[in-house]
């Protein structure tokens, strides 16, 4: 089973802290980019190919007309072999849609979104640029369960700019009492070369009002707990869902199973090779979709991806699995070496399971992730 | 050649007071160099030497001038190192001469340095010939300048020639007082052979040249010579003289002149610069009176951060040494960094010109350890022991008791600066001896300091102190009585040989804190807790804790995108690359360096 991801690269606004691919357009570069996406999809046509998930992306998919969206998608349907019951995420903004917008894409065939929530304190929201305040938030939801979402997911970031550990807490209660079965929960990065890193550069000042890595760590652990209790459990670093409700589509990525992208940036991995489309978005206009791929990995190294990615997942990495993958034996140590594991599991970083054929990062271990990882590879 | 038309002459200057300035207007003003071959500055031939603006090695030149009497003479200019570390250098420049031209800024005046090196050369019997440099500066003051020359130095200046170097104003002033004022060599050209080694550097393909100045006889090719300390004998192949920019072979040397000798000699051990060269034939009796070879002062481990470059190294340090024999090294292993060397230096500028030559010439990365002096550490049973590294101090209860180096400092600043030097000076432990004014704006101070005081940072502190205005030059003095303990760093209770040192009980408490407080700085956090300790003996005497790593996340991977964690993961193996493994913890190269610089 493969997944599609449709990379829409527009934004009516720009957040200060986002270092993802996205322009501000305009109307008029929509329907040039339908037609171009729709013809990078029918370019690799393959019916043979069984698709069980797609995704919209962004950027923020619904700046786009809700029939434009459902016309890419029907592309994808009549290109490759789409499941009856395939999952049909579209990422949205809660500014940009209505309960009119909503029902179109769900009898479009659309059956999950993911809204890019934030907070539900106002002055946070401004604080991140972002556009909607939370009342806006709140109607979006319910508009989504009135047009006939079940599968809701929404973003809580950490670290914003004046957030507190109250507020947080306020946020989390608020959002998951809306009709939501899913929550992907991020930390705020400063990414180099975004408007915030800029207005850090120019204002030292500013860090004061974010949290340090200490009080970052502390809230994580503080919102893990919090959303368990209500029934949200924490599958992947970021990822929560009600039993049944996890992202079928992202944990593709994480389980290192195949996917197709279109659109500008999109990532592929497929046929053992990763691949993107280079190209800003009004050359991928220009050229209808029609640009060269660019291969980041043309044999991956299936062994190091599974631990790099499966590490991510609570559910963790299978020792069987990976025995079948590393055909070479190098990193048969990983789970074999006990003074590490017994080092990491006594910092509470790691679980080993009693048969020792199952590692899996606690959650302080995500915390770390990074560095318990390149540990590990080493 | 009549003696009458030689000089022989070198020029001392304290950095960027002009020195190589200077050298290449006398150049040029002899035609000794084409412009098309001048390069800037060309007597320093070292990348170092170029860009610091001082002179390593002495190197010598041969140059014809036609005076205003209309005589030619010949110059034998021979350059000297400026800084204090290269005073032995300076001496056996010193030796090979009768007269030195003593270049002063004239903004700024008589320098530490400058004094200390016009003293070496007024006890060498040198005519010093007084030129005020850059006088086209707007802040010059040429007279103050020339007074202060008569006052600290005593020697007649006010007719001093006023130049600028720079400009190229009054050049030919100064080589008509070389001239008038430096005298001509003496010497008996049938006497039996006595010349003087002053320098020498490894040729591949004519082997070991010697840089000589002939006082007596006369040296011919095809003539078997003899080096009166080592015994070493060797039929000369090739004589002559330097010429600006290449060897001019000639046949002979005669007394007065400066030459060089090639005798395919391999080992450079077997020309001791200092030494005599006299004729196996007709051998003279009694050696000329060389200078007493120095010996290394500051002490370091050198290793490469690489283990498998320690071969690289070695070659390295071997073909330095070739060129300077007053670098010494010898095999050390250290638990921390591994194999390396135990290196001994002249002085502080010494070690950092040769850890950079390593780095840059031979593209080595290099850890320094911090610099050590030799302990005289006298045992119970009565044995006496000198210590150069730290990691041999003995256990405190098995020594008698401990002396250390001192060294007599000079301190020339203005005089606003005088309660700082003072506080620095006591904070060092230093003994005031004496105060002088030069003038109403500049004091010369005299303090005893003890050398392990000054071989970290004192000279980065006096800088900083006095804005950089104050100079300083030292020399040893003896050894005093001291109270010293070893003071050890423990990361994650282990401790780390490399980063051991012999401090005064008295300071050991604040500077085993300021170190713990450093390395907490350099020391990223781990996985798990650092503890960093500083002891004495088994007793620890100051505790910092790295705390552990809390947030080390990629977020997300976006649409898909695992390229940005592929990166993340590979520049934390390249990050790991650069550090040390002591036991379980990560320890950055840095980590060793910053314990240097504490007086930030």
């Amino acid at each position: 089973m493969c997944g599609v991801y449709i990379h829409i690269p527009f934004c009516k606004r720009k957040c200060i802290y986002c270092d993802f691919y996205s322009v501000c357009g305009d109307d008029k570069l929509y329907s040039g980019f339908v037609s171009a996406v729709s013809n990078s999809i029918k370019r690799r046509s393959n019916k043979s190919i069984k698709v069980d998930t797609v995704y919209f992306g962004g950027g923020t998919p619904t700046v786009l007309k809700s029939s434009q969206l459902v016309s890419i998608m029907n592309t994808v349907k009549h290109n490759f072999d789409v499941s009856p019951n395939a999952e049909i995420t579209v990422e949205a903004n809660p500014c940009t849609v209505t309960e009119e917008s909503l029902s179109e894409l769900f009898n479009g065939g659309f059956n999950r979104i993911s809204f890019g929530i934030q907070s539900a304190v106002d002055n946070e929201l401004s604080a991140l640029s972002r556009l909607h305040n939370y009342k806006q938030a709140k109607e979006a939801v319910f508009n989504a369960e009135r047009a006939g979402f079940t599968n809701i997911s929404a973003d809580i970031m950490i670290g914003i700019i004046d957030q507190t550990r109250e507020s947080l807490i306020d946020s989390i209660d608020k959002i998951t009492s809306l009709p939501v079965s899913h929550i992907s929960a991020y930390m705020l990065k400063v990414e180099e070369n975004t408007p915030l890193d800029e207005m850090i550069k120019r204002d030292g000042s500013l860090l004061n009002s974010i949290a340090d890595e200490d009080e970052l760590a502390e809230r994580y652990l503080l919102m893990t707990r919090l959303l368990e209790e209500k029934g949200f459990l924490q599958y992947e670093i970021s990822n929560f869902a009600k039993t049944g409700f996890e992202n079928r589509h992202n944990l593709k990525y994480w389980r290192c199973e195949e996917y197709l992208g279109f659109g500008p940036h999109a990532h592929s991995y497929f046929d053992n090779k990763r691949y993107f489309e280079d190209c800003g978005v009004l050359e991928f206009i220009k050229n209808n979709g029609e640009q060269e791929i660019t291969y980041t990995d043309t044999d991956v190294d299936k062994a190091e991806e599974y631990i790099m990615l499966s590490l991510r997942l609570a559910e963790g990495l299978d020792a069987d699995r990976l025995t079948r993958l590393d055909k070479e034996g190098r990193y048969k140590n990983i789970i074999s070496n006990a003074e590490e594991i017994n080092r990491l599991s006594g910092e509470r970083l790691v679980n080993i399971s009693r048969d020792g054929k199952n590692l899996s990062l606690t959650k302080r271990g995500f915390l770390v992730s990074n560095a318990v990882i390149s540990r590990l590879l080493n | 050649m009549n003696k009458e038309q030689i000089r022989n002459f070198c020029i001392i200057a304290h950095i960027d007071h002009g020195k190589s300035t200077l050298a290449d207007r006398i150049l040029e003003l002899t035609s000794s160099v084409e412009l098309r071959d001048m390069e800037e500055q060309l007597l320093d031939n070292m990348d170092i030497e170029r860009e610091r603006g001082i002179t390593i090695k002495a190197r010598a030149v041969r140059l014809n001038y036609k005076a205003k009497n209309g005589e030619t003479y010949v110059f034998n200019l021979i350059d000297t190192p400026g800084h204090v570390d290269f005073n032995y250098e300076v001496s056996r420049s010193l030796a090979a001469c009768e007269g030195a031209i003593l270049v002063v800024d004239a903004s700024q005046g008589i320098e530490a340095q400058t004094l200390a090196n016009t003293y070496l050369a007024i006890e060498h019997d040198l005519e010093v010939l007084p030129v005020v440099n850059k006088i086209d500066l707007p802040s010059a003051d040429p007279q103050n300048a020339c007074e202060e020359i008569e006052n600290v130095i005593g020697i007649p200046a006010l007719d001093a020639p006023r130049i600028s170097a720079k400009m190229g104003i009054n050049i030919e002033e100064v080589l008509e007082r070389v001239i008038t004022d430096i005298p001509a060599p003496k010497g008996d050209d049938n006497a039996l052979l006595k010349a003087l080694i002053f320098d020498s550097y490894y040729d591949q393909y004519k082997g070991v040249i010697i840089f000589v100045r002939v006082k007596e006889g006369t040296l011919k090719v095809g003539e078997t010579i003899k080096m009166f300390a080592t015994g070493a004998e060797f039929q000369t192949v090739e004589i002559g003289y330097m010429g600006a920019t290449n060897l001019v072979p000639s046949g002979e040397l005669k007394s007065g002149e400066v030459g060089y000798i090639a005798a395919s000699i391999k080992d450079i051990g077997d020309t001791r610069v200092g030494d005599t060269v006299t004729s196996v034939e007709h051998p003279c009796s009694e050696p000329l009176e060389g200078y007493k070879k120095v010996n290394p002062m500051v002490y370091s481990g050198i290793y490469p951060t690489d283990g498998a470059k320690y071969p690289d190294l070695r070659d390295a340090l071997e073909k330095l040494r070739l060129n300077d024999a007053s670098l010494s090294f010898e095999p050390e292993t250290s638990i921390a960094l591994g194999f390396g060397f135990r290196c001994g230096f002249l002085g502080l500028l010494h070690m950092e010109i040769i850890a950079e030559r390593l780095e840059r010439e031979y593209n080595l990365d290099l850890i320094t350890t911090a610099p050590s002096v030799i302990y005289r550490v006298t045992m119970t049973n009565g044995d006496v022991l000198y210590i150069d590294n730290p990691t041999n101090y003995p256990n405190l209860g098995l020594i008698a008791s401990a002396e250390e180096p001192v060294v007599s400092a000079d301190i020339l600043t203005p005089s606003e600066f005088v309660g700082n030097i003072m506080e620095l000076c006591q904070d060092r432990r230093g003994t005031f001896k004496d105060m002088k004014y030069l003038d109403e704006t500049r004091v010369e101070l005299h303090y005893e300091l003890p050398l392990n005081e000054i071989v970290y940072d004192f000279f980065d502190a006096l800088k900083s102190r006095t804005r950089g205005y104050a100079s300083f030059d030292y020399e040893m003095k003896g050894y005093q009585e001291s109270k010293l303990v070893k003071l050890d760093i423990l990361l994650n209770g282990e401790v780390v040989d490399a980063l051991s040192f012999i401090v005064h009980t008295d300071k050991a408490y604040a500077r085993g804190r300021r170190i713990c407080e450093k390395l907490k700085e350099t020391i990223p956090r781990q996985l798990f807790e650092v503890p960093i300790q500083a002891a004495i003996g088994g007793k620890i005497i100051a505790r910092e804790t790295v705390k552990a790593m809390r947030k080390d996340v990629l977020a997300k991977c976006y649409g898909g995108d695992i390229t940005r964690k592929k990166k993340l993961l590979e520049k934390q193996k390249e990050g790991k690359k650069k550090m040390r493994q002591l036991g379980s913890v990560e320890v950055p190269q840095e980590a060793f360096m910053s314990v240097l610089k504490l007086d930030e």
